[in-house]
């Protein structure tokens, strides 16, 4: 430390002590990086050694990417060139890796026994990458995406052509997909999360990446787990995953994450616990050791991206030439180097209670932008297909400046902020021209609207109808509603029928009629093109999607569980205890001794609190814990018992009475047509519960006058009813028509559920769906064309193929047993591991 | 992060994203253990502050769950109830490392609601 130099020593040559000796392990992007700054700052200060794995000079690896797409070669990456290293007299020894720490003698050694000693020593060994641990991680073409040597793995199994899978859909393993896509592979990307990117992007943005990475013609598994990678020969042949699902693989690319290289410094004894500890002024637990990089934890966090190691560096270069300034932890933000889609994260974007998302979606260009919003300051932002402003965002978020002033037009950019473009949108609107394009999709112009409104439009809901403006994909709804606001003056305007949910301005018809429209077939894929408002809907547009998902495309769209209430979710009935009830169906209401008995026995073994017989026409088992609904329903179904759907948005019974077999005034079988029809209906899904009843006679035993679908057997035949219910408000049925066949009656009762299922609104039950759109047009819709009752009945009856699969055999066969057992039990006095 | 000593209870990818499962503590509250869609981790007490509904099984959107009883919004992060309703469940300190999710044992064995101090003053509704 009191060693003076002269100040200028640059260039000269044949000084053995400049200073003190520093010694920098790993000769990477942080270690280049902090001597660089440190030279900057006191030239002479040290005598630098940088010790390197890799045989080569000090690489951009982050431009990785690049080179294997084949966008750069490694000559046009390189940071620091040997000429550097000899200008600044730092000794490099590469391609012999450091293997150990002597704090004691400060001294650091080699695999080839050099002992190089240290006053500093910097460690910078960056990260390593993760190996999932599945049976052939080892194979020969297994390659993991770190360094040039892998790049050049890569290049060569990409030479022969063939395929590739990448396991990892983060930022690393989509640059890596793209690059071996471009070289011409077959490429096919795991992931575990249902989100590619999860960790940078939400659902709304990973799900428009997916899509256009599809179109590119890799393929993109999400949710996937890989089991195992299968060798042939010591070779790598196929990637098995978890569902069976066998992938052919000629190289197998780990980019499941990375790992801080801390072995060498856990070694030495220093504080380690995901990285290695640092200060503010990236200083370990021993003054004489610093850290620096991906390989060190400051403030618990471990940080994988660039711009960190920047602000590490300069911190740690401030405190080794003794003018420390300490480093403060960093924001970061994330683009995606993959050529042609513009991607941008930064921040957080996880909603909070007290965040507020500010969403824009315009489906027709493929853009979607997300803010965040917390205490009048950008916390997040998520930004796909049009990134221009992603920077000014960022600005904004690490400045925390206040946006309260341009809130209403942050969203727009910063152009439309920032240039004196009018803030209230209605004074706005009302400035545009007569001939501004309001609607896009449809070619409509203000002065169009503002004719339509003083035409008598006088509702959003009425503009759709009648000039079409925002009638397609609503991105212009916000235009359309200040242009009813300015030319009829804001109290004027005429609320429509009620959107679906706060998540969007589209009701529940709109949002059926554009899914089919539009081919519309996830979840997510609905959010974004229709603009939903928030990044992952609430509950009550999700179990509705899922529903008009399910009913649109049937066989196709997979139900997603998680959208779906506890009750379709568990195949029970939650109570307010939180136990359920069970009910095994009883087709149209007949039972056997051995299914009394198989319940009795299941009602004792699962300690049934209550064995209520139902209005229904069968047992309901109630206090049944969550955790053993699997056993109880492998009790019922070994007795051949189903699911009866008792806790569905579903066909529930049907009652029937018991007909011309046995009562004296019995017409025709309606027990043999209730099983008929119960075998036919059930496990359907439909707007809301669905109830169906067949009496044998006028005198209607069964009730069948205040159910969904009524059938009344007369000597002549079999009348049908429908729209009844028994609940808050009783109706009774309305008389659809007479038939003189079963096969008819059945026939009907599919077309009936089917124009239900296809037409009504999610949770509404057929009396107000009638009530609402009339009898006569019922009528009309099922008899005007006569092919259209079995064409529906058709329909329904391919629907059903994909939903009479009992969900009680799948689950007591062991499917999603998460949804049933304990993640774990806690017991106090044995606690399962603990950690200080 | 608060100090203390933290309890194993699993692995993240044990729980579905979008999805919770429940956590028995012995003589004490029943937990629920969320994953958001986004992957967050959160840990509160599986009893609704209105009737007292297993909130482990209600539909997840955001860092918010609705009840499965009466659809009461509750904010998994500060455990209290959203929009007009008022009430608060515990909330229990969660972290996940390397994978696994660590719950502070003291707050499992002892649920306290949110510090009313940080309570974010209500909209007057």
């Amino acid at each position: 430390m009191n060693v003076t130099v002269a100040p200028d020593m640059k260039g000269t040559t044949g000084v053995l002590s400049r200073g003190r000796k520093l010694v920098v392990i790993g000769n990477g992007m942080a270690g280049c990086r902090a001597v660089e700054e440190i030279l900057s700052r006191d030239g002479t200060r040290f005598d630098v050694t940088i010790f390197g794995a890799e045989p080569r000079v000090n690489y951009n690896r982050i431009m990785l990417s690049p080179v294997l797409a084949g966008e750069k070669t490694f000559e046009e990456i390189v940071i620091n060139g040997q000429d550097w290293y000899d200008d600044n007299h730092i000794q490099l020894v590469s391609g012999d890796p450091v293997v150990g720490i002597d704090r004691q003698q400060k001294h650091v050694i080699t695999r080839s026994g050099r002992i190089e000693n240290y006053d500093t020593l910097l460690i910078a060994t960056g990260s390593d990458p993760f190996i999932i641990p599945v049976p052939g991680k080892d194979l020969d073409g297994v390659v993991t995406f770190r360094d040039l040597d892998d790049v050049d793995k890569m290049l060569t199994a990409a030479e022969k052509g063939g395929s590739a899978v990448v396991i990892g859909g983060g930022l690393l393993g989509l640059e890596a997909a793209h690059g071996l896509s471009l070289r011409g592979m077959d490429v096919t990307v795991v992931h575990l999360m249902p989100t590619l990117m999860e960790r940078q992007l939400d659902e709304a943005a990973g799900y428009l990446l997916k899509a256009e990475l599809e179109k590119r013609g890799q393929t993109i598994l999400t949710s996937a787990n890989t089991k195992e990678i299968v060798g042939k020969d010591g070779k790598v042949s196929a990637v098995l995953l978890e569902d069976g699902t066998v992938i052919p693989a000629e190289i197998v690319v780990m980019a499941a994450g990375i790992r801080p290289a801390t072995g060498l410094a856990k070694e030495a004894g220093l504080d380690v616990e995901r990285g290695i500890l640092v200060d503010d002024h990236m200083v370990t637990s021993d003054p004489d050791i610093l850290a620096v990089g991906e390989c060190v934890q400051h403030r618990g966090l471990c940080y994988g991206l660039v711009a960190p190691l920047w602000d590490m560096c300069r911190s740690l270069a401030d405190y080794a030439t003794d003018t420390p300034s300490g480093y403060g932890g960093s924001v970061t933000s994330t683009k995606l180097k993959v050529s042609g889609i513009d991607l941008f994260s930064a921040g957080d974007f996880t909603s909070g209670e007290d965040c507020e998302d500010i969403v824009m979606r315009d489906a027709s260009r493929g853009i979607y932008k997300r803010v965040v919003v917390k205490d009048s300051k950008i916390v997040g932002a998520v930004l796909y297909g049009d990134t221009a402003d992603g920077n000014w965002y960022f600005d904004l978020l690490k400045k925390e400046e206040d946006i309260s002033d341009i809130r209403e037009a942050l969203i727009f950019g910063q152009a439309f902020a920032s240039g004196g473009a009018l803030l209230d949108p209605n004074a706005a609107v009302a400035a545009l021209s007569d001939d501004a394009e309001i609607c896009g999709c449809n070619g409509v112009s203000k002065g169009q609207v503002v004719s339509c409104i003083n035409n008598g439009a006088h509702s959003l809901d009425a503009v759709r109808s009648t000039c079409k403006a925002s009638a397609s994909c609503g991105s212009c709804t916000g235009l359309v509603e200040s242009l009813l606001a300015v030319t009829l003056g804001e109290d004027a305007v005429e609320t429509g029928p009620k959107t679906m949910c706060k998540c969007t301005s589209f009701t529940h018809d709109d949002v059926r009629a554009l899914i089919l429209e539009k081919n519309l077939k996830a979840i997510p894929q609905v959010m974004q093109e229709l603009h939903w408002s928030t990044p992952d809907g609430c509950s009550s547009c999700r179990p509705a999607l899922n529903y008009y998902l399910l009913c649109a495309w049937p066989g196709e769209y997979i139900d997603d569980q998680k959208s779906r209430f506890v009750n379709e979710r568990l195949h029970a009935n939650i109570q307010k205890d939180g136990t359920y009830s069970v009910v095994p169906r009883m087709w149209g209401g007949i039972t056997s001794p051995k299914e009394l008995r198989a319940i009795a026995d299941a009602a004792e073994k699962y300690q049934a609190r209550l064995v209520k017989v139902t209005g229904g026409q069968r047992i309901d088992l109630f206090g049944i814990k969550k955790e053993d609904l699997p056993g109880i329903w492998a009790d019922l179904n070994a007795a051949g018992m189903v699911s009866g759907h008792a806790y569905g948005k579903s066909l529930r019974t049907v009652k029937t009475c018991v007909g011309s077999e046995w009562c004296r005034f019995g017409t025709q079988d309606s027990t043999g047509l209730g099983v008929q029809i119960e075998r036919m209906t059930w496990g359907s899904w439909m707007p809301h519960k669905f109830k169906i009843a067949v009496s044998g006679c006028p005198r209607n035993c069964a009730e069948a006058t205040i159910k969904d679908f009524g059938v009344v057997c007369v000597d002549s035949g079999y009348e049908l009813h429908v729209g009844g219910n028994g609940g808050i408000h009783v109706r009774a049925t309305d008389l659809l028509c007479k038939v003189e066949t079963e096969q008819e009656a059945m026939e009907h009762c599919a077309a009936f559920i089917q124009l239900y299922r296809e037409d009504a609104r999610y949770l509404e039950r057929t009396a107000p769906w009638i009530e609402r759109k009339g009898l006569d047009w019922l009528k009309e819709a099922l008899f005007s064309d006569p092919n259209t009752v079995k064409e529906l009945a058709r329909r329904f009856r391919y629907s059903q193929r994909f939903s009479q699969d009992d969900p009680w055999a799948q689950r007591a066969g062991g499917d999603r047993a998460d949804l049933h057992s304990h993640l774990a039990e806690v017991r106090p006095l044995q606690i399962i591991s603990e950690v200080a | 992060m608060p100090v203390g000593k933290w309890l194993d209870v699993g692995t993240v990818d044990q729980i579905e994203p979008g999805t919770a499962r429940t956590l028995p503590v012995e003589g004490r509250e029943e937990l629920a253990v969320f994953r958001t869609m986004r992957g967050e981790v959160f840990t509160i007490v599986n009893k609704c502050p209105h009737k007292q509904g297993p909130l482990s099984q209600g539909i997840v959107h955001g860092n918010v769950v609705a009840c499965p009883l009466h659809n009461w919004n509750i904010s998994l992060e500060t455990g209290r109830a959203l929009g007009d309703d008022d009430g608060c469940v515990p909330t229990i300190p969660t972290k996940v490392e390397g994978g696994r999710i660590f719950l502070l044992r003291e707050a499992v064995l002892n649920p306290q609601v949110a510090d009313a101090a940080d309570e974010a003053p209500k909209a007057a509704a």
